[in-house]
């Protein structure tokens, strides 16, 4: 993996400068039951093709982002910022 | 043998330079690379064949073929034809028994031909399978290359540079000068590598030229990494100019491999550059002019041509070069023996297109040419001159020509065409398959001179034509690469305290401890530092801990999301001790939270946790959104545990700040001025004694550190604090607890809130609440005076139940405590079980909570 990744703050990088965190899941919300929280925590789409997933410019400012990655190619059609929502309860 | 002094020669004959060649003395020029003066004082075998132990010679001088790899001064599989010549230099030759020249291996050659065919110790050594050890022990030693020295240190010093390059042009011939030569024209940036070190004195305007330097891929993002010897560069480049032109194919006749067999190019190199006689009487065996115009060279030099021998006009029915010693001494051509000492022979020049694959390039075999040629080159990278196939005449030679004796299409893995014929025999239908199977081209010279005769020759054998065969995929590096410029050197940095010198200059041992430096005691009895604590007073630097400022309006409502813990509830100037679990409710981390005021929270995490516990952080208010900001001081603060029964008294001593026990209560926090220092106190308790952590500037940690000394606090290191803690019972996550571990089973049900709102590992813990733990960490104590091994087995009913995970000598105690899983129906105290030490069973008892002043009265005192 060597492509360039493109922080919202700091424009194109080396990717070694980024740390990857995995797909963007939804948090279940309520009281899940044992399988929708094992869903959760351990299972993963592992899509091949366009996936938002998140990054975090670790080595440079530190920023968490989001970036729509296709995962057979490595293209980075978009980065974007999160839209942070506090949780309901 | 040289010839007289010529226009254009690369060496000063004036300067004379010696080294030992298998054991040999051998003078060459300045300017000559080891081979060219080895073979001007006639050595003619320069290394043994991987499989057969054939003698090899020199055969395309060009650094591609594996025929002139062997030792020097200590490195395998260097390519003499290009390493240059250096006094004193020890070269040795490789996959030799004995000599060069008589190898015993060789009988491999001679008796093993029938008994040795393509894939045979997949089949004959599989039986019996216990015996595979034995086979593969001597199996190794049989074939191969260099060997490498495990116990050798570092031969030299390898670095990694990263550059920038607008245009990076891979190759130094015509088309590479004019494409760099153009480049330049449109601005600066440009860079020419190419391998070839004549190239080091190019001026070209404009460009900068790396030489001898070989670009080894093509990647992602324009990343092409140049191996320049002991530097490697990591070029990021906007455009690729791919001018690596077109590699001389050897031609396929029995008896291709024997010395003095060589590529017109070598033969070239051999007379222009290096002025040797390449030999006597010659024979030249081409399909295009190229190889063929070869003659007049051979001519120029007074070499005789015995014979030109155009494969254009006339279809050889016997084709055989034969000799003795492994050295050729004639040619048979349809019944006529040609008498010779060389012979120059090519199939022709393919495309060295293999970049261009990597970089996703198509590759297609042209009809019109009989070689394979990129196409659909991708953006941002261009290729120019004979790699396109451009200035190539169209050659088509007989795939293999006939007759008796070993024909090889791989030299490098001495792959005969037998070899390949019964691959395909055996079913191997496609030529991938059929490369993996007899190892053609996944030699050293990763295909460059054996990619194209195997595909012609497996197109032939399954009466396909070639463009249905297609390439193999072209893979990194492209050239061979020394692992040492591929680890580069070790430049992660040391970290070490603001404090760490005082520690050096007291004796200290010191440990790593992660990226750490750290005390692991100052003396020989880390025991006597123990009793110091408990006694009186010591002081232990922990400026590694992780420390963060957790801070604004909703600095309150971000913890009581991440942390099972309630915080809403804490006064300013107390302090917690929180627990991070993930979603999964496992334990991630653990620390302290002091809260300094309502919108401002000082929070400190294991020393090995910082980043991870940062990021954590960020990445959940990324989430969330809370107002709060999080700052990571870790470097910037400071911190030592002082910690005994006197350390009250020692710092009200260094303070004006009123520290008695009515006014600083056990978990409060204070701002006090430590010896003019402005330091941030925690009334903690890790190690069980009456104890202050203090933070303070990293810059005034000697000063510090020098005060608490001079006030009699006795340093203690890492082994001491280990033992102290251990006797409280305190975990250490990371040691005592592991991925699966949680709240629950490690004893702290008391510390999550589950009726608290939403937090990260709620939904988790509410279900470990419910369930039966399997496992359950608990306390021991071993019946003897004996301390079990981390990790050590607890045995129960005969049967392995559990694992040790921290075991210590306390003299406190009196005992040899520590701490384990165990089945959590046996995690009872006074349960009696036994650990495994040494190869003893040891009986030892369950214990809960604290093995040290259980009721915790020394650390609230």
């Amino acid at each position: 993996m060597s492509f360039l990744l493109s922080c919202p703050f700091c424009g194109p990088r080396p990717v070694d400068e980024y740390a990857y965190f995995g797909e963007v899941t939804t948090r279940p919300t309520g009281s899940p039951s044992l399988r929708e929280l094992t869903d959760y925590v351990y299972f993963r789409d592992n899509v091949a093709g366009l996936q938002r997933e998140w990054w975090q410019h670790r080595t440079g400012c530190g920023e968490w982002f989001l970036a729509e990655r296709d995962t057979r190619t490595n293209e980075v059609l978009e980065v974007m910022l999160p839209e942070p929502r506090k949780p309901a309860s | 043998m040289r010839l007289p002094a010529r226009d254009g020669e690369r060496i000063d004959r004036s300067r004379t330079v010696s080294f030992a060649f298998a054991g040999w003395k051998v003078t060459g020029f300045e300017g000559d690379t080891i081979a060219s003066a080895a073979f001007a004082a006639a050595k003619r075998v320069f290394s043994r064949s991987f499989k057969y132990h054939r003698p090899r010679g020199l055969l395309c001088c060009s650094g591609h073929c594996p025929n002139c790899m062997m030792t020097v001064d200590g490195v395998p599989n260097v390519r003499t034809c290009v390493e240059p010549i250096r006094e004193g230099a020890v070269v040795e030759g490789q996959n030799v028994r004995w000599s060069l020249d008589f190898d015993f291996m060789s009988l491999t050659d001679k008796v093993g031909g029938p008994f040795t065919p393509v894939g045979f110790y997949y089949r004959t050594f599989i039986r019996p399978r216990a015996a595979w050890p034995l086979y593969e022990k001597f199996l190794r030693n049989a074939a191969g290359l260099g060997k490498l020295d495990p116990h050798a240190g570092h031969s030299r010093r390898y670095d990694t540079e990263h550059r920038r390059a607008r245009v990076l042009v891979v190759g130094g011939g015509e088309a590479g000068r004019a494409a760099a030569r153009d480049a330049a024209k449109a601005g600066p940036g440009v860079v020419l590598v190419d391998e070839d070190a004549r190239l080091r004195d190019l001026a070209l305007d404009g460009v900068e030229v790396l030489a001898p330097a070989r670009a080894l891929g093509v990647w992602e993002g324009g990343l092409v990494p140049v191996d320049a010897g002991t530097l490697l560069y990591r070029f990021r480049t906007e455009r690729i100019v791919v001018a690596t032109g077109a590699t001389e194919q050897p031609l396929v006749f029995p008896g291709n491999d024997l010395v003095g067999v060589m590529l017109p190019g070598g033969v070239r190199r051999l007379i222009h550059d290096f002025s040797v006689q390449p030999g006597t009487r010659a024979v030249v065996l081409g399909a295009d002019d190229e190889t063929l115009s070869v003659a007049e060279d051979l001519a120029e030099v007074g070499i005789e041509v015995a014979r030109v021998v155009d494969l254009r006009d006339s279809r050889p029915r016997e084709l055989v070069a034969h000799g003795g010693k492994g050295r050729v001494r004639g040619l048979l051509l349809d019944g006529e023996d040609i008498d010779c000492d060389l012979v120059v022979a090519s199939g022709g020049r393919q495309p060295a297109y293999s970049l261009l694959a990597q970089a996703g390039a198509r590759v297609e075999y042209d009809e019109a040419l009989g070689v394979f040629v990129p196409t659909e080159v991708p953006t941002g990278v261009e290729a120019v001159g004979s790699v396109t196939g451009e200035g190539l005449s169209r050659i088509a030679p007989e795939p293999a020509y006939p007759g008796k004796g070993k024909c090889f299409v791989c030299v490098c893995e001495d792959v005969t065409t037998k070899d390949l014929k019964r691959a395909i025999g055996e079913g191997f239908d496609s030529i991938e398959l059929a490369k993996r199977y007899t190892t053609t081209t996944m030699g050293p010279c990763q295909g460059k001179l054996c990619h194209l005769p195997s595909i012609r020759l497996y197109a032939h054998e399954n009466r396909m034509y070639e463009t249905a065969v297609g390439t193999t995929t072209a893979r990194p590096p492209w050239a061979p690469v020394e692992l040492g410029l591929l680890a580069g050197r070790e430049l992660a940095p040391v970290r070490r305290s603001s404090m760490h010198w005082r520690h050096e200059e007291a004796g200290a041992t010191i440990q790593w401890a992660g990226p750490w430096k750290r005390p692991y005691a100052y003396g020989e009895r880390p025991e006597d530092e123990v009793r110091a604590v408990h006694e009186s007073l010591g002081v232990i630097d922990v400026s590694t801990l992780g420390k963060l400022f957790v801070e604004g309006p909703e600095a309150v409502a971000l913890l009581e999301r991440l942390y099972p813990n309630r915080f809403g509830d804490m006064k300013p100037g107390r302090i917690r001790y929180g627990v991070l679990t993930s979603d999964g409710g496992r334990i991630m981390d653990d620390g302290t939270i002091a809260r300094l005021a309502d919108d401002l929270f000082y929070v400190t995490t294991t020393s090995t946790g910082a980043d991870a516990v940062t990021a954590w952080f960020e990445w959940w208010n990324a989430v969330w959104g809370y107002e709060a900001e999080i700052v990571n001081v870790t470097g910037a603060l400071a911190a030592v545990n002082l910690a005994g029964p006197s350390s009250r008294d020692a710092l009200q001593r260094l303070t004006e700040d009123d520290v008695s026990a009515e006014e600083f209560r056990y978990l409060d926090a204070r701002e006090l001025d430590v010896a003019g220092v402005p330091t941030l106190a925690l009334r903690i308790g890790f190690v069980g004694e009456l104890g202050y952590e203090l933070h303070f500037p990293s810059p005034a940690g000697e000063h510090l550190w020098d005060r608490l000394v001079a006030e009699g606090a006795r340093p203690f290191g890492l082994e001491p604090q280990r033992v102290l803690r251990l006797e409280k019972g305190h975990v250490i996550v990371g040691q005592d607890t592991d991925s699966e571990s949680n709240l629950f089973s490690s004893g702290m049900s008391w510390l999550p809130k589950l009726d608290k709102d939403d937090f990260v590992g709620k939904f988790a813990l509410e279900h470990f609440a419910q369930r039966e733990e399997k496992e359950r960490l608990v306390g021991f104590t071993m019946e003897e005076n004996v301390v079990p091994a981390e990790g050590a087995q607890v045995v129960i009913e005969g049967m392995p139940s559990g694992r040790v995970t921290s075991a210590r000598r306390s003299e406190a105690v009196g005992n040899v405590i520590g701490l384990a899983w165990v089945p959590a129906d046996r995690a009872e105290a006074g349960t009696r079980v036994e650990i495994q030490v040494d190869r003893l069973r040891r009986g030892a008892s369950i214990t809960h909570g604290a093995f040290f002043d259980p009721a915790g009265e020394r650390m609230r005192s």
